[in-house]
């Protein structure tokens, strides 16, 4: 099955009209997976709350989605990466209510709750990539807050 | 601008004025300068209308993540300002559950399923706290 096609991107960040693109994206690629209703909600708002990290924080960067698949079940993997400041205290940047840029401090840790897997790479002074991946029809990350 | 409401023009929301309620159907993708535009645009129509509610119609909106959320907040409490209740109606089950996953209650925000609830939670004499919940009236 060829499910690249219309998944498979790599979309710049620049503004807030980039954020509507990569949301549309996000949302025709997570449908075509075979996505249901809430998970597709649930991966857009994530890939919205990540690209405008990228563009706020990072100074803009690109998103790059890919179909993925691990023991016969079809994910949508999306990497968000700028090559900004870096984040210097990255449990601190994930933990509610953080926030170096005026917003709610909800964008990070939000995002995480969002998806199934969640994976931040920065090194302060040259740039921050977030991937993220979530799988058809598997249950939500368990949490470990609760 | 003369008149009671602004034009519908790119990278605005047109609207509404319905007696003393301003009605604003949200649709689709939002840019984010498209709704930092609404929230002065409401403001100043509040003012210069002298309205005393304000519904916000978001059934045609997907996604509401933390800015367009925080842009929602923050219409309800600079309504509350200008001595006007906002009410966000229709919203869609998936995006209430993203939203609490995402952290993001908004705990100032009156809610309605409905446009028309909306309009009939206005019509009720103001009420402290969140609203939504419909309290016994006094006789």
């Amino acid at each position: 099955m060829d499910t690249g096609a219309g998944v498979e991107a790599r979309l710049p960040i620049r503004s807030d009209m980039d954020l509507v693109w990569v949301r549309q994206h996000v949302r025709q690629a997570a449908a075509k997976l075979g996505f249901g209703l809430v998970e597709q909600t649930k991966l857009v708002t994530a890939a919205s709350e990540l690209a405008r990290n990228a563009l706020v924080h990072g100074g803009g960067g690109v998103m790059e989605a890919s179909h993925v698949t691990a023991e016969g079940t079809d994910g949508l993997r999306l990497s968000f990466s700028d090559s900004g400041p870096g984040i210097a205290d990255l449990d601190r940047a994930l933990s509610d209510g953080y926030t170096s840029g005026g917003g709610l401090g909800m964008g990070l840790g939000g995002a995480r709750r969002l998806v199934h897997d969640f994976a931040v790479e920065s090194t302060p002074g040259s740039g921050t990539t977030v991937r993220v991946t979530s799988w058809v029809a598997r249950p939500p990350r368990p949490r470990e807050d609760l | 601008m003369s008149e009671g409401f602004s034009r519908p023009v790119a990278g605005h929301v047109p609207v509404l004025r319905l007696g003393d309620v301003l009605l604003v159907t949200l649709q689709g993708d939002l840019h984010d300068s498209t709704a930092f535009q609404l929230q002065q645009d409401l403001s100043e129509t509040i003012a210069r209308s002298r309205v005393t509610g304000v519904v916000i119609d978001i059934s045609g909106v997907e996604i509401v993540d933390s800015f367009l959320g925080r842009v929602l907040a923050e219409i309800a409490a600079q309504t509350e300002l200008l001595a006007a209740r906002t009410v966000v109606a229709g919203m869609r089950p998936a995006v209430a559950i993203t939203l609490v996953e995402l952290g993001l209650t908004l705990p100032g925000l009156r809610t309605a399923l409905t446009t028309e609830a909306a309009l009939e939670l206005l019509a009720q004499p103001i009420v402290p706290g969140r609203a939504g919940g419909v309290r016994e009236e006094s006789p």
